[in-house]
């Protein structure tokens, strides 16, 4: 049944080709078909939901491997595969190798695609050579290369339409995420902030790969598409050059504010949501003022790349905490009014909820106990520091001055959680969120700047949330209504798996010791748990093929948990001589890299 | 400037080099030797002391370490330094991630001269689905002044003389340090 359909929907796509209005509606379509997944968020929303429920809390206990599949690459891997009527997409890290398996013959290879990349890339990206998959549309496959080559590729045949090129690996641009094909366009991203780039959001013509418009995180007014009366800032129009105020000197030109995470995107109001990383260095002496507009989110306009709003979150940041993590768009009763929102949680520790029409900020609420860098964010909307967070003096390691190490501070640098997605369930209106549980010392100290080297200027060191579990992650659902803590399952590792909620009152998602788990929607119960070849770094996703639910993964331990756990974390007061402390992930997987589909006995 | 400090450092390089063929024949002290492995470059006790810089007998910087626990500057230094440029892929304290090799295992079997000319040149190993590259920090400065600092960092974590957390008491910088550290950095 569902194939018939999905035929037609390809056939509809390709007699359409070149339709600009029509690729808009393809994609949204089959994000609208739960037997496919296409993007790699599942939805514009980004909410990482499914409305299957084949497999469901009743029966999940029985889930098995279906089948395997070795990617033949030993990095950390990211992201999930795509499924488009009856092939499955899988990408790899470096060298970003693309597998079309054919779903109707036992995962058989219909083709593959291997870049030639000069390996020089490699040591440029930041922790580990991590890709976050691939996005489909209109026919073809995306993917946005290490190297920052951007290709599009026939998806029945692997051939190459176009390919642009992003950036440049010799200036410390290179890339780590998805693509998000919308309207005629294609929006694209680009790492570096550890090396001092100037980061920016482009988007490409679909069709031919020109690039159509780009907007830098920093700059003057018409490099960073903002227009001065229209674009608003909490409910004000941000006025005349209102980055590069915010700078000392030109420090803005390589100023960061990278766009390596994910991007939404709402079809009513045409607009894209995203957020921007690090101001470089992290030294934050050395680059005084707000840094605008690192760490903030903005709203744009999809057709123009004009900025409609932007919110900053962690002004002059001190700590690395990026503000790239998803924006989740949904629908929800606020103060018993309906209102279209926008979740996000943030690396700072604090998921807010804001008005995503007018980017008002309605709620933020730390989603850790442990955060304490800040007291609050001020949502006073009279007082002089409306907005802004309310950092603790003892915490701050701008006050506390170069060469000064700041200790316990709360989370550490990779954030209460990073890029690895949530997701939001209408079924129960909860959020599942994978997060981080880690606090650290932080030193920042005199760097100086050469092109294409990196940038950091900090050293730093990592332990896990003084006197809680002992476990360095949570697994938690979170009520953004209310800025609450529904439940929070304790895990040992961070847990660095994008989740994956259904129908079917589950949620899955995978741990750095390499367990797939299946927990109830409602109250966070165990139900099953699997291990795989790897630690789980990649996102939960799920299909359907000739009408039976599956369930698939990528294992493959890497990224920043590979390089921060590997060998486990000490106490820092626990004095010299202290020997690894907590679990040294090495001692419970190894490298790999594998797919794993998980299915009902038949 | 930033050459002529490099030069001052390749001197140093050359001379250490100069003398290692002597180090190889000189084996580490018998009462050292049955609680511990040195890394490569040998026998860590200091026997120079350049303005709180430490030399072994081949002349490679080296650690000292009181028995309150005190570092000296160089061996703090690194600390630091190890742990902005070299942690994001080697893991902390040097102990290996997924991404890249222990040091303080690779100094086990590389000495100071190996280990300068990895860090200055780099390294490729690609292929096989592993790819596996050391970049080459021979124009980074925040590196290429550090150097010393770094080795001697890993020399003491190698020899099992420092523990992996961040040592708590340290000697501090000496004006001639700081003085080299400026002219190095060209500032
Ligand atoms: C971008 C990641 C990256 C960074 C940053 C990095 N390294 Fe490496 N390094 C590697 C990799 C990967 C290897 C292994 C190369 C191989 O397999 O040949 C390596 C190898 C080495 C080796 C040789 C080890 C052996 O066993 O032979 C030394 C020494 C070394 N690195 C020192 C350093 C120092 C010192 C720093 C900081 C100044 C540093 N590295 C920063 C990735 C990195």
């Amino acid at each position: 049944m569902r194939r018939v359909v999905m035929v037609t929907a390809v056939a509809a796509c390709s007699a359409f080709f070149g339709a600009r209005a029509m690729a808009n509606e393809g994609v949204l379509k089959l994000t609208q078909d739960p037997n496919q997944w296409v993007l790699q968020t599942g939805d514009y929303a980004n909410t990482r939901h499914s409305k299957l429920k084949q497999i469901n809390a009743d029966n999940v206990g029985k889930l098995q491997a279906a089948w395997t599949f070795s990617t033949g690459v030993l990095r950390g891997h990211e992201g999930s595969p795509l499924v488009v009527g009856d092939t499955m997409y899988v990408h790899t890290p470096f060298p970003n190798i693309v597998y079309a398996l054919d779903l109707n013959n036992e995962g058989r290879i219909i083709w593959k695609y291997e870049p030639k990349q000069d390996p020089n890339v490699i040591p440029v990206m930041c922790c580990d050579t991590v890709n976050r998959g691939l996005a489909y549309a209109d026919g073809k496959i995306f993917l946005h290369q290490a190297d920052t080559k951007v290709v599009a590729l026939d998806a029945k045949t692997g051939k190459v339409l176009w390919s642009a090129v992003n950036g440049d690996p010799k200036k410390g641009e290179t890339n780590t995420a998805t693509v998000m094909p919308v309207g005629d366009k294609l929006l694209v991203g680009i790492s570096g902030g550890e090396f001092g780039v100037r980061c920016h959001m482009t988007a490409y013509d679909m069709n031919s790969g020109k690039q159509v418009w780009r907007a830098y995180s920093m700059g003057p007014d018409n490099e960073i598409l903002f227009d001065p009366e229209k674009t608003t800032s909490l409910g004000k129009p941000v006025g005349k050059d209102s980055s590069l105020k915010t700078w000392q000197g030109d420090q803005w030109k390589i100023g960061g504010g990278c766009t390596w995470g994910w991007y939404s995107y709402d079809p009513d109001t045409k607009t894209v949501y995203y957020g921007s990383g690090n101001p470089s260095t992290w030294n934050p002496a050395q680059r005084p003022g707000d840094n605008k507009w690192s760490m903030t989110i903005f709203a744009r306009d999809a057709d123009s790349g004009m900025a409609k709003w932007v919110y900053q979150m962690t002004p002059h940041d001190q700590w690395d905490y990026d503000g790239i993590n998803e924006m989740i768009l949904v629908d929800q009763e606020i103060d018993g009014k309906k209102r279209p929102l926008l979740v996000h949680f943030d690396r700072n520790g604090f998921a807010y909820t804001l008005d995503r029409k007018t980017g008002e900020v309605l709620l933020a609420e730390k989603y850790d106990p442990a955060v304490n860098w800040a007291t609050k964010v001020d949502l006073d909307k009279n007082s002089p520091t409306y907005g802004r967070p309310l950092v603790v003096e003892k915490y701050s390691t701008q006050a506390n001055g170069e060469d000064v190490n700041t200790t316990g501070v709360c989370p550490a640098a990779l954030g209460t959680k990073d890029q690895q997605p949530a997701s939001f369930s209408p079924q129960t209106g909860l959020f599942y969120v994978p997060t981080n549980h880690v606090c650290m010392d932080y030193e920042p100290f005199h760097v100086s700047y050469t092109p294409g080297q990196p940038y950091v200027g900090a050293t730093l060191s990592m332990f896990p949330a003084p006197n809680s579990h002992g476990g360095m992650g949570n697994f938690i659902a979170w009520d953004a209504r209310k800025g609450k803590i529904v439940w929070s399952n304790p895990e040992q590792f961070s847990v660095w798996s994008g989740a994956l909620s259904t129908d079917g009152g589950i949620v899955f998602y995978g741990t750095l010791e390499g367990y797939l788990k299946a927990v109830d929607a409602k109250t966070g119960k165990e139900l099953y748990r699997f291990k795989t070849p790897s630690g789980i770094i990649g996102n939960v996703m799920t299909y359907t093929h000739k009408g039976k639910q599956y369930v698939a993964v990528l294992s493959g331990v890497g990224g920043w948990a590979g390089i921060g756990l590997a060998a486990g974390l000490t106490d820092p007061n626990a004095g010299l001589g202290a020997v690894g402390g907590y679990s040294a992930l090495s001692n419970y997987t190894a490298l790999g890299g594998q797919l794993t589909v998980f299915a009902l006995p038949d | 400037m930033f050459s002529s400090a490099l030069m001052k450092r390749a001197g140093a390089l050359a001379i250490a080099a100069a003398l290692l063929p002597l180090s190889a024949a000189v084996a580490p002290s018998p009462s050292f030797a049955e609680t511990q492995t040195f890394s490569k470059q040998g026998d860590p006790t200091p026997v120079k002391d350049e303005d709180g810089k430490y030399f072994d007998k081949n002349g490679a910087p080296t650690y000292k370490i009181q028995p309150d626990g005190t570092v000296d500057w160089f061996t703090y230094s690194g600390y630091r330094r190890y742990h902005a440029e070299c942690h994001v892929c080697h893991g902390p304290d040097g102990m290996g991630s997924t991404y890249a090799p222990a040091l303080i295992d690779s100094l086990k079997t590389l000495d100071f001269d190996h280990f300068q000319e990895v860090v200055v040149g780099g390294r490729q190993n690609v292929g096989g689905g592993n790819e596996k590259v050391m970049p080459s920090f021979g124009l980074n400065k925040n590196v290429m002044c550090y150097l010393d600092d770094i080795y001697v960092y890993l020399r003491a974590r190698s020899d099992g003389a420092l523990g992996r957390a961040r040592p708590a008491k340290r000697e501090n910088k000496s004006p001639a340090t700081a003085e080299a550290e400026k002219a190095c950095l060209g500032e």
